[in-house]
């Protein structure tokens, strides 16, 4: 398979008051043409930041990026400026988290819509307008032609969402970042922006990548996972052998703490204690150690490497599960 | 679906809330007026947490806040502990609200980012001058320390040093400050992350053993609700669709609604394909419901019954009420 991206030993660390903080540690990740790959972790596990930054969308004289980015055989990492934002849109493109704040309030929808239509492809007024109408439809939105002269606040957030879906698709990137794109919405909506994703990738032939917090979304809308913990990545499978073999205490507990349909009512969830490290502060050994129900003394001194299992499923852990060892009671 | 009726209500002695026929409306411009919550009744039993669920705009949340009269429905009676609290002038309503209390959707923004935790907690005691200052410091650190925070730690600090998890906790504690008999938690877990939702969960469970709650749960997520309810109302669009026991409404939806929500929530498991379509579309403006029944224009089962005559609730089998022409069998 052709590599669509391909992230090489990427760290990112931001100054901060309090000292330098490493958000994104040594990360590899490597994006197949076509594929969809999910990276999944909690609030402050650094998978925004990585995508952010395999992008060139963090500047700022506090931010340090190291690593090399290649995407569709260019060197982001050795880029001017200009020349990676020239990948914007027609490369790769992004769909924001939150839609309530991502679509600019005091513009329509047209306008928005149609500007990297006219930026990129170098479109007149008209038939930029015209597309933005065709793509409205193809993120299934009821009456485009009436959705284009209509501002934000005039749209529900799964209907936000489409037109952000929109924008991010407008010009055929081949890359698509999806940060949370569900988070904020109802779970109805969210089955139905999943699969609009899921159809527009493979209608599109684009590769995606999905960031989320919850493993059930990626179950069943990706090909790869890689699982973040503290700026690293602790886990990464193909989806199906993730699911099946989980090695990762840290993945188990994340999987674990979904509420599920088919638990019984006044059963309690299975919680992962405590929180995650001080990302200025980091324990010397595992970063999952204070809240691993398997830590053993070892895992207090050494951090683990990147271990590989035989079949490129990689984990970072020295008593993955499955491994003979007596859990903490 | 989508209907009126009372045949759900139970009449015993251990009825702790009885709400009848509330309606809440808003004025939304030009003469026309927005349905939020249309004739809707049901109670709620001593130690009993009632689950309220349904797509965003269903009028759930003013469905909560018109329990407690914010604002004060437009009709309708609202009896708690026997005195109906639609009919109290001012001064006694007050009063007679210190014994319920709510916990926010957003944990973040519902505290006072001007003050110190130990100040947030303390307020409602103050307000109702409930002990000494001395008795009313023991009060703030149990709270406290009930709700897994370390009083050493945070009586200093301010809400914007704590992550969302933590908020939720320092709101809780807040709301249990005045030993409320009823909590009305609005989706107290939807701005968090999977794994911190499943502790807030577990908290609340807890407390509500400990204070001897009786709570009323409004969420989005019937996942997330079938840990902590032990009754369940669907709602459509200001209308009962479905009420039921937690295991009953599960396994066997007797609502096109019901089963609707219950196929959107994702399953972390890639073996298992969901073969159902999710819901299409979005639910009409409450501006101007459908006649019948509301959900008829998503409905998969919808004949011209459903357009003509509104359904009322009745008893599908023992304990569980549907308001459907068409109910699943």
């Amino acid at each position: 398979m052709n590599s669509m991206m391909s992230i090489g030993n990427l760290h990112v660390r931001f100054a901060t008051p309090f000292g330098s903080l490493e958000a994104v540690r040594s990360v590899d990740l490597e994006i197949p043409a076509g594929a969809s790959v999910g990276i999944v972790g909690e609030s402050g596990s650094g998978k925004t930041v990585a995508c952010r930054a395999a992008m060139g969308l963090l500047s700022g004289s506090n931010v340090q990026r190291d690593g090399t980015v290649v995407f569709d055989g260019k060197e982001l990492t050795a880029m001017t400026r200009e020349e990676v934002r020239n990948e914007f849109g027609t490369g790769m493109a992004m769909i924001f988290q939150d839609p309530m704040t991502a679509l600019n309030p005091v513009r329509r929808i047209g306008t928005q819509l149609s500007e990297s239509l006219r930026l990129r492809l170098g479109m007149d007024k008209k038939a930029a307008l015209a597309r933005s109408a065709e793509l409205l439809s193809l993120v299934r939105i009821p009456d485009p032609e009436a959705m284009l002269k209509k501002f934000p606040y005039q749209l529900s957030g799964g209907m936000r969402q489409r037109v952000m879906i929109a924008i991010a698709i407008s010009c055929n990137p081949k890359l698509l970042f999806a940060d949370e794109p569900t988070t904020a919405l109802d779970v109805t909506v969210q089955a139905q922006i999943l699969q609009l994703l899921s159809e527009l990738r493979r209608d599109l032939k684009m590769s995606m990548v999905l960031i989320t917090h919850d493993l059930g979304v990626v179950a069943n809308h990706t090909d790869f996972v890689a699982v973040m913990y503290a700026g690293e990545v602790v886990e990464q499978a193909t989806t199906a052998e993730l699911f099946a073999n989980m090695k990762m205490p840290y993945t188990q507990a994340l999987l674990n703490s979904i509420p599920n349909i088919e638990m019984k009512s006044g059963e309690r969830l299975q919680v992962i204690e405590g929180r995650l490290p001080n990302p200025v502060d980091r324990p010397k050994g595992c970063g999952f150690v204070t809240r691993c129900s398997y830590a053993q003394q070892k895992c207090h001194d050494e951090h683990p490497p990147l271990l590989d299992a035989g079949n490129g499923h990689l984990y970072r852990c020295w008593y993955p599960l499955g491994h003979t060892i007596a859990r903490k009671p | 679906m989508a209907g009126s009726g009372v045949a759900h209500m139970r009449n015993n002695d251990e009825v702790v809330l009885e709400v009848r026929d509330l309606v809440v409306e808003f004025k939304a411009g030009g003469g026309r007026v927005v349905n939020a919550v249309s004739k809707i009744s049901f109670d709620v039993c001593r130690g009993e947490t009632l689950a309220i669920v349904g797509e965003s705009g269903c009028g759930k949340t003013t469905l909560g806040k018109a329990v407690l009269q914010l604002p004060p429905p437009n009709s309708g009676d609202v009896i708690f502990e026997g005195t109906n609290l639609s009919k109290l002038p001012k001064e006694q309503l007050r009063s007679a609200r210190t014994a319920m209390q709510m916990v926010f959707q957003d944990p973040i923004s519902s505290l006072d980012p001007r003050m110190m935790v130990r100040d947030l907690i303390e307020e409602p005691l103050w307000v109702w001058e409930r002990g000494s200052e001395e008795e009313r410091a023991v009060k703030v650190r149990e709270l406290l320390n009930n709700v897994g925070l370390d009083p050493e730690l945070v009586l200093n600090r301010r809400s914007y040093e704590f992550s969302g998890g933590q908020c939720q906790r320092i709101s809780i504690a807040r709301s249990l400050a005045l030993e409320p008999r009823m909590l009305i938690c609005d989706e107290p877990v939807s701005a968090l992350d999977v794994s911190i939702q499943a502790q807030i969960l577990n908290l609340l469970q807890d407390m509500k053993d400990r204070y001897g709650l009786t709570m009323i749960f409004i969420s989005h997520d019937l996942a997330v609700v079938k840990a902590v309810s032990n009754r369940i109302m669907v709602m459509y669009l200001g209308k009962i669709c479905e009420v039921g026991s937690p295991d009953v409404i599960y396994s066997k939806p007797a609502h096109h609604y019901t089963s609707a929500l219950i196929n959107s929530v994702p399953i972390p498991d890639p073996t298992r394909k969901r073969t159902t379509v999710p819901l299409q579309g979005e639910p009409p403006s409450p501006v101007a419901p459908p006649s019948g029944c509301r959900f008829r224009t998503r409905c998969p089962a919808a004949t011209e019954k459903c357009a003509a005559e509104e359904p009322q609730l009745r008893e599908v089998s023992p304990g569980q009420f549907v308001a459907c022409h068409h109910p699943r069998s």
